[in-house]
């Protein structure tokens, strides 16, 4: 078993009254796919947000690499994780090639001079992620799928070991759903990335994850293998509905399959 | 056009208006006045008395207030976002109409400036106050705060008006439409210190400005410490801002049209728009000084109310270009 790369304990959040967040504690070894799931507004962004450290009010322990999240300087972290919020804003108005150079941030001097070292990495970066052909495309002319393909571009050229991924791939299309998890998984065994990954499409998380964890109101209900979490009372429990399934004709793997509406 | 190009063509312009704005106005200045630096003519005293500094003096206050609207849209991610609507210039104009109205006779070193200085920092502190308060910050609130605290500090002077003798209440009104009449290189060397440290602190903050200009969540994922620089961000703004309205009273638009016009021509990345607004709003502000002071001379226009009648309808244009794209940053 490797060492933990990301532990978190008893964590508590709340906006007033309304706790978001409950007692929520997990643990992701280095170089593992960790899908969440669950149903809408059960936290999972929320979160990854508290991970990221864009909420910073949180009660309880965050520690990455052993170490406490809240003594990092914002710089160091971001060398070692790096977000990726749902869909990068749609009006940005850089190049792809400039927003990925722009992720060589906090391996710059304290005065931002870009190396060539920065160029050769960003390039490197777009290449491995088939973004290169749009580099000198402005992001706000580039298609959904495309600006998800160039945000993680940019998070491979960062060179950070963990990657937090929210819903990746909702709102694509098949194709760029699989080119999105394909790159996902490539550079989880090729630069050996942590990757954990929001997600509401329950097979690709039962396909591409080692463990999955699914929130309900703000709670951890569970926490396990794949084929574990492909049970009827299981998904009955998080989702309050039933669930037809159907075997994967390649791996055999149990999936679900779409309602019939009568 | 290409971005260098454009950038060329910004440091031209601002190379002429600044080499023509000293020999406009009703007196003739000869070009021989440049071989005496001795001032042993009138026309020599005229332009190095009191023409160059006032052109110095008009170049690096709309330097700096552009300064502040290139790093204050940058971070907000606003077009609206200026030391005027952020509540920054009220404040400032609130401190100094203190200064002006009760400690004027103390003659304390750089009053005006330390006044204003106050005032800006807590027109700052009541913003982002206001914004904190409500938990989740968004640009919108902290707009409208910006505007209510420039209300609020309006009222304030409007106020100390009320209660000032008449010689008083024309001093502030005259001061508040904004007026670069400067004799000597006393003001210039202030501005020069001021708007130079906040350019050079702000300059230092462009790679951060571009992560921010995209989004905060992006900018933290990159690494940007996002509320340490906005507390630099309006450290150096509410230096500019103070020296601004101190010396020359609070002068609008320029801080907010500068940046627009240079991101249409140079792009959205800091380390060109910077110097690029930078020099723009310097040109700019000099161009619409030596119209106020020539248009109707020897009487003079206060120049508050040139960028004010060019900004207003600049404004609305930028407010109807909004609603028919979403580009506008």
């Amino acid at each position: 078993m490797r060492e933990k790369i990301i532990e978190i304990e008893n964590l508590d959040f709340a906006i007033r009254a309304k706790q978001i967040l409950e007692q929520i504690s997990f643990s992701v070894s280095g170089g593992r796919r960790l899908f969440i799931v669950g149903p809408n507004g059960a936290g999972k962004t929320t979160l990854l947000r508290c991970i990221s450290r864009i909420i910073t009010d949180y009660r309880g322990s965050i520690k990455i690499k052993g170490v406490n999240l809240k003594t990092y300087t914002q710089k160091r972290l971001a060398k070692i994780l790096t977000y990726l919020p749902q869909g990068l804003p749609g009006d940005i108005p850089f190049t792809a090639h400039q927003f990925v150079l722009m992720a060589r941030y906090p391996h710059l001097s304290p005065f931002s001079v870009v190396s060539p070292e920065d160029e050769n990495i960003a390039t490197q970066a777009m290449e491995m992620t088939q973004t290169a052909c749009f580099s000198e495309r402005v992001l706000s002319t580039l298609s959904g799928g495309e600006r998800q393909q160039v945000s993680i571009a940019a998070a491979v050229a960062q060179q950070a070991e963990i990657f937090l991924l929210d819903e990746p791939a909702t709102y694509l299309d098949y194709k760029h759903q699989r080119d999105i998890h394909s790159l996902l998984a490539k550079i989880n065994k090729t630069n050996d990335t942590t990757i954990v990954c929001v997600t509401h499409d329950l097979n690709s998380a039962v396909l591409n994850a080692d463990t999955i964890i699914a929130l309900k109101e703000g709670k951890i209900v569970f926490e396990g293998m794949p084929e574990e979490i492909m049970k009827e009372d299981i998904l009955e429990k998080i989702y309050s509905k039933k669930f037809n399934f159907a075997q994967h004709p390649v791996t055999g793997q149990k999936i679900i399959v779409p309602d019939i509406i009568e | 056009m290409k971005k260098n190009t454009a950038f060329i063509l910004i440091v031209l312009f601002a190379l002429v208006v600044v080499m023509i704005a000293p020999f406009a106005g009703l007196t003739k200045i000869p070009l021989s006045v440049l071989k005496s630096t001795t001032g042993d003519t009138t026309e020599a005293r005229i332009f190095y008395s009191l023409r160059l500094p006032r052109v110095f003096t008009a170049f690096l206050a709309g330097a700096a207030l552009a300064c502040c609207g290139v790093a204050l849209q940058g971070m907000f991610r606003n077009p609206m976002a200026e030391p005027f609507t952020l509540g920054i210039c009220g404040g400032a104009a609130f401190g100094a109409a203190i200064y002006v109205m009760f400690a004027a006779s103390l003659s304390i070193y750089c009053g005006e400036i330390v006044f204003s200085l106050a005032g800006a920092l807590a027109a700052i502190f009541l913003v982002y106050g206001l914004t904190k308060i409500k938990k989740g910050f968004s640009v919108g609130t902290m707009l409208l705060a910006g505007i209510a605290v420039n209300f609020f500090f309006s009222s304030l002077i409007l106020l100390l008006q009320y209660v000032s003798d008449f010689t008083q209440s024309f001093m502030i009104i005259r001061w508040l439409m904004g007026s670069i009449s400067v004799t000597g290189y006393s003001v210039p060397i202030w501005m020069l210190i001021f708007t130079s440290a906040g350019v050079i602190i702000i300059s230092s903050q462009s790679f951060k400005l571009n992560l921010m200009s995209i989004s905060d969540e992006i900018a933290i994922a990159r690494g940007v410490n996002v509320k340490g620089t906005r507390k630099i961000i309006f450290l150096a703004t509410s230096i500019m801002v103070a020296a601004v309205v101190a010396f020359c009273g609070p002068i609008g638009f320029v801080g907010l049209m500068a940046p627009h016009i240079c991101r249409l021509l140079v792009g959205p990345d800091h380390k060109i728009l910077t110097p690029a607004s930078i020099l723009f709003g310097g040109a700019f502000l000099t161009l619409c000084d030596t119209v106020a002071r020539t248009l109707i001379a020897p009487a003079e226009i206060p120049v508050g109310v040139i960028t004010a009648l060019l900004g207003g309808p600049f404004f609305i244009w930028l407010l109807l270009k909004d609603t028919d794209s979403k580009s506008s940053l």
